[in-house]
């Protein structure tokens, strides 16, 4: 192999660890404050037919980009709805939230199959969504750890009847919260349309969304090491791409199970260190004073 | 108290019916309104419905095919979910039974079907076992959540699908579309007449009876309703909580995996890439919206088939893509889910 290799390959990670780090990052968020959303899947899948469709009619990425941010952020709502204001059970609404997305997306790409859309330009080696990615996670940082608001979230996912308590709304928090996850959400299926395969095609998130709810684990539910969990995945994605290039014979089918299965491995090993990081309420539902 | 008394034993039979009138209406509505705005005609939609649906002996029959395999994602579903466990993972195990069954299909074809088939079901249930198993397996040693551990397998389940079919098992005969060689004629389940009404119906309300006789009737169901209610008593009390995590998720593993297993040997009659439209997800559905009771799945697995049989009338004759059938059930499982959730605290 040529000294390229790595180099390519570093690019690569970083173009498609991108898209997994705005996903993970909006998970983060949402969990930090107590809420578990698996329907992370269904808003990658709004976001990048959102986006494909946005920057197909407007001719520009970065209006297909807000559309994505705002698709996010209304599929997002309807989930917070039902969780924290009808206080259904996460997981399952969750899922309902992916089979939502893989629906309509479906409606909303159907016109744009094929379609050649303007991809988002490189500024130097790549496009303006991977140069803001780690300084996100750097602001994230600060604002949870940071400012009243950080502290607050992490207060309602910690404890809501103690935030409750001391005088904060959890709900409120909880729908912020979620909208910046929806919003992140969206933006991650739009630099996978618009940046890394600059087409839409049915379910092309393809388990992306339950990565990256498993790369929040893996992070211990810090905005800073989900960048290097972010690279990590990113990189074991793009070694098919890179094996296939050099013409190394190994079948597709097995290079594909790779992430999937890392994923698996990390869960296990993160499951042994123990999961004292988790928000304390995680998970569960907030009925108020009774 | 015979009020009270008969509420306890009509209870979850009048409630999953309420909830299927309510998740029937909410399909509909939102069906008429999505073809509204895709610029179609709803009535006509209906009528074409109920033409090639309900007035149409065979598109009759095809309801018991589209049933069959939900009852036993669905059961799958269920009896994991009475631990309070949550197994999403249906649609990766069906994938599971149908790869085992095809290497007994295929590495005993010469077999009588009255050896064959026994062999190939018990296969089936064996690959679905095995892939659940080890979601069980991390849940028991407290390591991994089986909804995220479940989920991920499903995606690497079609994968080893794809990879035997393209690669060791390719049928010689179709160079164009990869798929097993064609099984023998007593690999093929039997079906009914000349519609495709096959034995896997008998599996799913053979699985249904014997899942709503055990949770209801045996110490294993009342075991398990009390790991569901507070697994930390239940093991003080001496109930092996560990080895009934990992049983129960191995038996609805294998439970779904027969699913897997008459598909591939009724259905397509070989192993292919598109083994299934996603039966393992809606069996999640069934089962949840049915509330893990044994009638309500029955309910809920019929009005399901009718579902997905309305989607395929409606993308032949209206051309709205099979997908926005996941857009409906998401709808209605929000509606249900909404209108629960105020009430308990499921």
């Amino acid at each position: 192999m040529s000294a390229a290799f790595p180099i390519a390959l570093a690019s690569a990670a970083i173009l498609s660890g991108t898209s997994l780090l705005y996903a993970t990052l909006g998970e983060l968020i949402g969990e930090r404050a107590g809420i578990v959303n698996l329907g992370l899947e269904g808003l990658m899948l709004i976001g990048a037919s959102t986006g494909f469709a946005g920057a197909a009619v407007t001719a520009n990425p970065y209006l297909g980009v807000a559309a994505a941010a705002l698709a996010g952020v209304a599929a997002n709502g309807l989930f917070s709805y039902v969780v924290i204001t009808r206080h259904a059970n996460q997981l399952a609404a969750g899922l309902s939230l992916t089979f939502f997305g893989l629906g309509a997306s479906a409606l909303i790409g159907r016109p744009f199959v094929g379609a050649i859309v303007p991809g988002l330009p490189h500024l130097g080696a790549f496009d303006l969504l991977v140069w803001l990615a780690a300084p996100l996670a750097i602001v994230l940082s600060g604002l949870l750890y940071r400012t009243r608001w950080g502290l607050t979230l992490r207060a309602v996912g910690e404890s809501p009847a103690a935030a409750f308590a001391a005088g904060r709304r959890p709900d409120r928090v909880q729908y912020e919260a979620l909208a910046v996850a929806g919003a992140l959400g969206g933006i991650s299926g739009a630099h996978l349309s618009l940046a890394v395969a600059l087409t839409w095609d049915e379910g092309m998130t393809a388990g992306r969304g339950f990565i990256a709810i498993a790369l929040v684990i893996f992070a211990g539910w810090n905005p800073l090491w989900a960048v290097i969990g972010a690279l990590v995945f990113g990189g074991a994605e793009s070694l098919q791409l890179q094996f296939q290039a050099r013409g190394v014979d190994v079948s597709p089918f097995l290079m594909n199970m790779v992430p999937y299965l890392l994923t698996l491995l990390v869960l296990t090993f993160s499951g042994l260190r123990g999961r004292s990081a988790a928000p304390a309420g995680l998970g569960r539902s907030f009925f108020g004073v009774e | 108290m015979p009020r009270e008394a008969a509420l306890a034993r009509f209870g979850p039979a009048a409630s999953a019916a309420r909830r299927a009138l309510i998740v029937a209406v909410a399909a509909s509505a939102i069906f008429a309104l999505l073809l509204l705005i895709d610029g179609k005609d709803p009535v006509r939609a209906y009528r074409d419905t109920i033409v090639y649906v309900f007035a149409n002996a065979y598109g009759f029959s095809e309801l018991f095919v589209r049933m069959s395999p939900l009852l036993l994602t669905s059961v799958a579903v269920a009896l994991p979910s009475r631990l309070g466990l949550i197994n999403v993972g249906g649609e990766g195990q069906l994938y599971m039974g149908g790869l085992f069954a095809t290497a007994g299909a295929l590495g005993f074809a010469h077999w009588p079907a009255l050896a064959l088939i026994p062999l190939m079901t018990a296969l089936g249930f064996l690959g679905g076992a095995l892939w659940a198993l080890l979601p069980g397996l991390l849940r028991a040693a407290k390591l991994v959540n089986e909804t995220i551990s479940t989920l991920l397998l499903n995606y690497i389940a079609p994968l080893i699908v794809s990879y035997v079919i393209f690669g060791p098992w390719r049928s010689s005969e179709s160079a164009s579309y990869p798929e097993s060689p064609a099984f023998a004629a007593g690999a093929r389940l039997p079906t009914l007449g000349s519609t495709r009404v096959h034995l896997g119906l008998v599996y799913g309300l053979v699985c249904l009876c014997i899942y709503g006789f055990a949770i209801g009737r045996t110490r294993w169901g009342l075991e398990m309703r009390a790991i569901g209610g507070n697994a930390e008593a239940s093991l003080r009390l001496g109930v092996p909580v560990s080895a009934y995590i990992i049983g129960s998720m191995a038996v609805a593993g294998g439970v779904a995996g027969l699913a897997g297993m008459a598909e591939a040997s009724a259905i397509q009659g070989r192993l292919v890439a598109q083994l299934s439209p996603g039966y393992g997800f809606m069996g999640f559905l069934v089962a949840w919206l049915a509330g893990g009771s044994a009638v309500g799945i029955l309910t809920m697995a019929a009005l399901f088939a009718v579902l997905s049989s309305v989607g395929d009338v409606l993308q032949i004759t209206q051309g709205v893509p099979f997908s926005v059938i996941n857009l409906l059930m998401a709808a209605i499982l929000f509606i249900v889910l909404g209108e629960r959730g105020a009430g308990g605290r499921r």
